[in-house]
């Protein structure tokens, strides 16, 4: 067993782990933060998007060990710690991205690592940002919708479809 | 998945040393052999990360004008930086997803060799060497098979070297589902000749097209390649496409390829 450290959300977090547990399972089973979904194990679906170190990876697919140290941001700790939603979140809820919610967790987390990077981003780059996140309730239209509005851009032109 | 030891070294002589040790094997992004795994394709008792090896990351160009690719760098670390090299920093920038290519590396996908895989058309396409921590090994004598390298035991990619081609383009059918390519190919135009690295079709893995690259290399146009044609016969034949399917999309993709790079 190994200890890891890391800070995740903002506060420190430890725990022992196997070399084989993932990323994912430290953040369900030690921490007991169950946000970050699995949907396939197989890193496929994106449900499992967590942002290591600023970038976002499939924590399914990375090993607890190999982000010791790091800092780690899950869904959890997007809202308020009062439970006031961030803008991402804020807009999904308006324009209806989720209909279920299993894959949102990933597509937030997601949408959050693009408009760092791409602040105003075009509904295609949009499309394209999320190649690795699947909703299987095909709610795409919305969660694109919605990641445009969080962007600050008008959204009434795109057609709810 | 069964359980193994894992070893984190920060220096290629370390991790070298690390993969003496039983069963170890090398991982770079685990974007491949963390699945493998899963699926106990694999089961080795230690895994050597080489995640944290700063002398394995990174993009730079060395005294003779090549891109050197630390094998540890990521695919989006290649897309923003390999600036040089524009249709090498594409193809980077088109592997999978974003969170695959912020884990995902050159050197794991060289190692892997998978037949669909994206670099290996870019590497033996470029006409790159991959530099191992005891050899130089240029790119026609790397690919030996579908996920069959001239690597050995214990042997890593620490880097790969590309000279810069005059034009370049890499043309890839997505196979939507795995995003992979379902074809891919990568044409490079040096003063010297031309180079063509077809990806996703043939069983033996990534090839070169050589009656393409003879007809191109005297006239550099989309119309050389007309009347040319690749039997399907040792093409890849699946759900997603037969062999056939796959002998036609090559020429389509490399006719496209010549077409966006000159
Ligand atoms: C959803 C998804 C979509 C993808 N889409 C594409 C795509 O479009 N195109 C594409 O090309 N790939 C694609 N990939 C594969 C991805 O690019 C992998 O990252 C890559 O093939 C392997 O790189 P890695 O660093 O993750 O290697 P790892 O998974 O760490 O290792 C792969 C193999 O190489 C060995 N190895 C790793 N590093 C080294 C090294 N430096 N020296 C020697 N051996 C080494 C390991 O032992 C293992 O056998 C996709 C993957 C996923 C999950
Ligand atoms: S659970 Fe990680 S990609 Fe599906
Ligand atoms: S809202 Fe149900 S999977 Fe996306």
């Amino acid at each position: 067993m190994t200890q890891l450290k890391m800070t995740v959300n903002g506060k420190a977090a430890s725990g022992e782990v196997e070399g084989r547990t993932l990323l994912v399972q430290f953040l369900r089973e030690n921490l007991g933060m169950t946000g970050t979904h699995v949907g396939c194990d197989t890193s496929q679906c994106g449900a499992c998007v967590v942002h290591v170190n600023g970038e976002a990876v499939k924590s399914c697919t990375m090993l607890a060990v190999e982000a010791n140290g790091a800092e780690v941001a899950t869904i959890e700790g997007q809202a308020a710690p009062d439970g006031t939603l961030n803008t991402i979140q804020q807009a999904f809820q308006d324009h209806h991205g989720l209909q279920c919610g299993f894959c949102t967790p990933g597509m937030v987390m997601s949408a959050a690592a693009l408009l760092k990077d791409n602040p105003k981003p075009t509904v295609d780059d949009v499309r394209h940002y999320l190649d690795g996140n699947i909703c299987r309730c095909t709610g795409y239209h919305n969660i694109v919708k919605a990641i445009m509005a969080a962007s600050g851009q008008d959204v009434s032109a795109i057609a709810a479809e | 998945m069964y359980n193994f030891d894992v070893e984190m070294p920060t220096s290629i002589a370390d991790a070298v040393k690390a993969l003496g040790r039983e069963e170890a094997q090398p991982m770079s992004g685990g974007q491949t052999l963390i699945p493998t795994l899963k699926a106990r394709l694999a089961a080795p008792s230690v895994l050597v990360s080489l995640h944290s090896i700063p002398e394995m990351k990174g993009v730079c160009k060395n005294d003779a004008g090549d891109i050197c690719i630390g094998g540890a760098t990521t695919h989006a670390t290649v897309a923003a930086e390999a600036v040089d090299y524009p249709a090498l920093a594409s193809l980077a920038a088109r592997i999978g997803d974003p969170a695959v290519r912020n884990r995902g590396t050159i050197g794991g996908s060289v190692a892997n060799n998978d037949p669909s895989a994206c670099y290996p058309a870019g590497v033996l396409g470029s006409g790159a060497t991959i530099v191992t921590n005891n050899r130089e090994i240029a790119a026609d004598d790397y690919f030996l098979g579908m996920f069959e390298t001239a690597l050995e035991e214990g042997e890593i990619v620490t880097e790969v070297k590309f000279p810069i081609p005059e034009v370049a383009h890499y043309e890839k059918h997505l196979q939507p589902a795995s995003r992979f390519p379902l074809v891919a190919v990568f044409v490079a135009k040096f003063a010297d000749g031309v180079r063509v690295a077809i990806t996703g079709a043939s069983e033996n893995g990534v090839f070169r097209w050589t009656e393409a690259e003879n007809a191109l290399s005297g006239n550099f146009s989309a119309s050389a390649l007309d009347g040319l044609s690749l039997s399907g016969d040792k093409m890849i034949s699946d759900l997603h496409g037969s062999g056939k399917y796959r002998a036609h999309l090559c020429g389509v993709m490399a006719k496209r390829a010549v077409a966006a790079a000159s």
